[in-house]
């Protein structure tokens, strides 16, 4: 019951926010209402017990994406110009509403095969397991640093001054 | 009624296409950049329901999800620096007039 409440309330203000993403005009509101909807998923982590990604969801998103994305839109101080559309608006609406349509009616129809197996509770342990043991997912989390610093290093290299 | 897989299922799916109307229909290149970012996220909600309801001792799910943000800040970090770089030298973030290499 109480999830029940937790994820229709979470799932409106998630929606709404994300709504407010593309529809306001000031694209600064636009950044604080992405916030707004980065909480929000957060929180249908919760709903969904899955307690280590609601904390890596805050750490990587609300703590350090929002503020690149703040920081990027007053360095180029094209705030004034607004958050218009080009002419692709309505084709773009059609395609995105035939995509729900399609996934909904994928997903109704399709049974499930919905296990009854109670879910972990806490998930930390077991995802360090799996991440950091040599039949689970070492590789990618050797590789992931490599991607890390390419990006830390393309970014540097193309907004250094000449 | 209780929320089944099919509600989060829904949601992703509602979240997905708010960041494509987005990502399609607007010129501020970080505007574009934000729905991106909807995007990933909505099909992370995705990943964490299906590995929450179809298996739920596996935790496959949430391991996808991380490497999915990983990727994300990748992503964020590089795409933020070359709208900076594109502003420095044109002036304008506006992806309708950034058409250098257009053909």
């Amino acid at each position: 019951m109480v999830l029940t409440i937790a994820f229709w309330a979470l799932a409106i203000v998630g929606v709404l926010s994300a709504l407010g993403v593309v529809l306001l005009g000031n694209v600064f509101r636009a950044s604080l209402s992405l916030i707004l909807c980065f909480i929000a998923i957060a929180g249908i982590y919760i709903t969904l017990h899955a307690d280590f990604l609601a904390a890596a969801q805050i750490l990587v998103y609300v703590g350090a994406i929002s503020i690149l994305i703040l920081l990027a839109i007053m360095l180029t101080r094209d705030v004034q110009h607004g958050s218009p559309s080009n002419k692709l608006r309505l084709p773009a609406f059609i395609v995105a509403i035939l995509f729900v349509g399609t996934v909904t009616f994928a997903v109704l129809n399709t049974r499930w095969q919905v296990s009854s197996v109670p879910p972990q509770e806490p998930t930390t342990s077991a995802i360090a397991g799996l991440l950091f043991s040599v039949e689970g997912f070492i590789l990618p989390v050797e590789i992931a640093p490599i991607l890390l610093l390419a990006a830390i290093i393309g970014a540097i290299v193309l907004v250094r001054e000449k | 009624m209780s929320i089944g897989l099919e509600h989060y299922i829904i949601l992703s799916a509602v979240l997905f296409a708010i960041g494509l109307y987005g990502a399609l229909s607007k010129r501020n290149a970080i505007v574009i950049l934000m729905s991106i970012e909807i995007m990933l996220n909505a099909v992370n909600i995705a990943m964490v329901a299906f590995s929450r309801y179809i298996v739920p001792a596996l935790l496959t799910g949430h391991i996808f999800a991380i490497f999915i943000i990983v990727v994300a800040a990748a992503e964020a970090t590089v795409g933020l620096a070359i709208i900076i770089g594109i502003y420095r030298n044109r002036e304008t973030i506006d992806a309708s007039q950034i058409n250098l290499m257009k053909w």
